[in-house]
């Protein structure tokens, strides 16, 4: 099973070492890790796409919040959520038909071409994991150089924070 | 946790001065500390305090860290230790493992190279942050002197709440240099760190006594969890409430008598038989501040198999963490028995079980062979028991086959006078830890019950026993071996002696096939454990017959000051029972 966790954390040197190496030493297999800040500047926002049955993913949270800087933390995936990755690729592509096939497949998933050179092209697209690889597979015949992964970010829809509207007092 | 006494009043001080204040406005007594280049600052501030604050040095950072360890598992108070950077540091490492594992509150100061030269690589430079991360329960690498008020606050208090643990504070040699005129109760920054949450609620606590009056065959298997939380006396009020028969994991000795007829003394791999035939048998576990460790469940699957189980523990990341649980409840368990106590009713009908666990008792007691002409370990163990059983005693032992006989043989009727090593199982604990609980309880017994083989691991604390005034006796228990692993290798790699031996290796048991008769014994003897006692300025003796025992014994603990009683033990004696890695209690080996 795959779990997407979203966890706040204080925003102090080491937090993420911290983190990565408590879920490396504890054996669990992390596929995808982002992290970033907040609207508040104390505050960082990690998202961990973990992989395991419920009983992984109920120690993995539980490790992570008995850590004294992790704030909160948040299973996204057990309500409705939105999730995104965002990639920066470099295709090979000579001026030319390919490069007109290329143009077409990056508007078909709604991506954009950020940088044209002689030779290839940077294109930046965003979307879930299963469009960014559905989009890696038609750019491969081309010739990917290179690419670059934000890995996943997530967010729970509607309710308020974390999907939980704060009660007004 | 104490508030500052100058409350809100300002004044200039350097960081190490801050530093050693808080210390004592946290209400620290003792410190352990050894100095060095990057904490120099810290012990000139150390001088400062000396009316309030007493200052122990060590001959070793991980004997003053473990001696910490001694301070706080005996009073329930923090340990408070302190080296200066690089090697002080990474010196003190097993110990903050070894408190992270059996979840001992202790603060550990390091000096630090100065901010400016951090990750250059200088001299006696470590990132001891970086290499303790894991094993502190929160680590602070001070590089602002304002925080230093803060960061002390929120050590104390993150070390003794909710699941205790060590905490680090490292701190540079510039920091603890520089003046600040400060505040003295800053507010704490912890917004991830909630203890406040942690009690079990009221249809919890009916769940539980609802499951104990159904029971038929129930059992409390209780840890070192009611320690820390002191719950002593709320686990005796719910024995004497209710009539379920106790066993204790090795951290959880003490918390119940250990010549109460309800007492199934210890479980696990080197428990007594009737305590894992209890918990194989039981139909409620009812597990107290215990983590249902490999060394106590042996094949988890396995273990109270039929059970329901009820788990309380503070740490809510200990719940179906290694076991589920039926009824998890997340609390102090204090707080749990206190309330659980309120409302609970024996069992409805569990007389039978009460018959058949007694009849285990009977039949499988902790046994050894009474008629051996020399000293037994077991034998040693239980007469210094004896003799030490009218008068405020603490023992602490090292780890391996003299650790698990001395749980199995002294009886232990309160809650911290046992200290044990468990988790981690660091050889070289007993003697620092005795000396850390003679400094908090300076007219109590305190022993270190010790093997060859751990004795020397912190063997140079005796000059720190004598040098300071701390009067530790050593019942050294010297059968020229490491025993456990002896007795693996005996019992499961055909007796091939692999480096257990601990003389010159000219020595037959240095190597080969080792000696398995009955109650084999080393006649020459190496080091001369007397000569290097009296170098120290300590008393000593050294044994081999058993006529001689009791009066040694007896010399040993009236001796004015520290003494070493070294005695000369067989090294084919087994600790049984025993259960394999692995296995259940159905697999145990009895002789």
């Amino acid at each position: 099973m795959r779990h997407v966790l979203s966890a706040i954390v204080q925003n102090v040197p080491g937090v993420l070492a911290h983190i990565s190496g408590m879920l490396a030493s504890r054996g669990y297999n992390i596929d995808s890790l982002a992290v970033g800040e907040t609207d508040d500047p104390q505050l960082s926002r990690m998202t961990f796409v973990v992989v395991g049955d419920n009983r992984v993913l109920e120690q993995v949270r539980k490790q992570l919040e008995k850590i004294v800087t992790v704030v909160r933390v948040v299973d996204v995936s057990s309500q409705d959520y939105v999730e995104r990755d965002l990639m920066l690729m470099k295709v090979k592509s000579q001026t030319g038909p390919e490069r007109a096939e290329i143009r077409e497949l990056v508007d078909i998933f709604r991506g954009s071409i950020v940088d044209v050179s002689a030779d290839d092209l940077m294109i930046e697209i965003s979307g879930r994991e299963n469009k960014i690889e559905a989009f890696i597979e038609r750019m491969r015949p081309y010739g990917i150089i290179e690419l670059v992964r934000t890995g996943r970010i997530a967010m729970v829809r509607g309710g308020g924070l974390d999907g939980h509207r704060e009660t007004e007092s | 946790m104490s508030r500052a006494e100058t409350g809100t009043g300002t004044e200039a001080l350097s960081g190490a001065d801050i530093l050693v204040k808080s210390l004592v406005d946290h209400d620290v007594e003792v410190i352990f500390a050894y100095p060095g280049g990057a904490s120099m600052p810290l012990h000139q501030a150390l001088t400062r305090y000396s009316d309030k604050l007493r200052t122990i040095l060590p001959r070793h950072e991980q004997g003053g860290a473990f001696a910490a360890q001694g301070y706080s598992r005996s009073t329930g108070k923090p340990g408070v230790v302190m080296a200066t950077s690089g090697p002080g540091a990474t010196n003190l490492v097993t110990a903050i493992a070894d408190a992270k594992l059996d979840s001992v509150p202790m603060i550990v100061i390091t000096g630090q190279v100065p901010t400016a030269v951090i990750g250059s690589d200088a001299f006696q430079e470590t990132p001891i942050v970086e290499v303790c991360r894991g094993i502190t329960k929160h680590h602070y690498l001070v590089t602002d002197v304002t925080d230093l008020p803060r960061v002390m606050k929120e050590a104390f208090h993150i070390a003794t709440t909710g699941r205790p643990g060590p905490v680090l504070v490292d701190m540079p040699k510039d920091i603890q240099l520089s003046n600040l005129t400060i505040d003295w109760d800053p507010e704490m920054d912890l917004p991830g760190y909630h203890v406040e949450t942690r009690f079990a609620r009221p249809e919890q606590i009916k769940q539980v006594a609802a499951a104990i009056r159904l029971a038929k065959r129930p059992v409390i298997y209780a840890g070192g969890g009611i320690i820390a939380s002191e719950a002593s006396d709320a686990l005796r009020t719910l024995v004497k409430k209710t009539g379920i028969p106790v066993t204790m994991t090795v951290m959880g000795l003490g918390t119940y008598p250990g010549d109460d007829a309800l007492s199934l003394d210890m479980l696990g791999m080197h428990g007594s038989v009737y305590a894992n035939y209890a918990v194989r048998d039981c139909d409620l576990l009812i597990a107290l501040g215990v983590r249902f460790d490999d060394r106590v469940t042996g094949k988890v699957e396995a273990f109270a198999k039929n059970a329901k189980i009820v788990h309380i523990d503070i740490d809510p990341s200990e719940l179906n963490k290694n076991k589920e649980a039926h009824i998890p409840v997340v609390s102090d368990v204090k707080f749990a028995l206190d309330e659980l106590n309120k409302i609970v009713e024996p069992p409805e009908d569990f007389e039978p079980w009460l018959q058949q666990v007694s009849t285990w008792k009977t039949d499988f007691p902790y046994r050894y062979d009474v008629g051996y002409d020399g000293i037994l370990q077991q034998h040693a163990i239980q007469e210094l028991s004896r003799l030490t059983q009218d008068r405020e005693t603490y023992v602490s032992v090292g780890v391996g086959q003299h650790q698990m006989w001395a749980a199995q043989f002294f009886k232990f009727n309160r809650p911290r006078t046992w200290l044990s090593s468990s988790g981690l199982g660091t050889m070289g604990f007993g003697l620092p830890a005795a000396m850390g609980v003679q400094a908090a309880h300076p007219d109590a017994l305190v022993i270190d019950i010790d093997g060859d083989g751990s004795f020397q691991m912190n063997v140079q604390e005796l000059a720190t026993c004598f040098c300071e005034k701390l009067p530790v006796k050593v019942l050294l228990l010297n059968n020229q071996h490491l025993g456990m692993v002896v007795q693996w290798e005996d019992r499961f790699m055909g007796s091939n002696r692999a480096h257990t031996y601990l003389g010159p290796i000219e020595h037959e048991e240095a190597s080969g096939i080792g000696d398995r008769s009955p109650h084999a014994f080393v006649n020459e003897r190496y080091p001369d454990f007397v000569a290097i006692a009296k170098g120290y300025g300590c008393g000593a003796a050294t044994i081999a017959k058993k006529g001689d025992l009791e009066g040694a014994l007896l010399e040993m603990i009236q001796h004015d000051g520290p003494y070493v009683l070294d005695v000369q033990v067989p090294y084919q004696e087994h600790v049984l029972p025993m259960i394999p890695t692995g296995m259940t209690a159905d697999d145990m080996i009895l002789e």
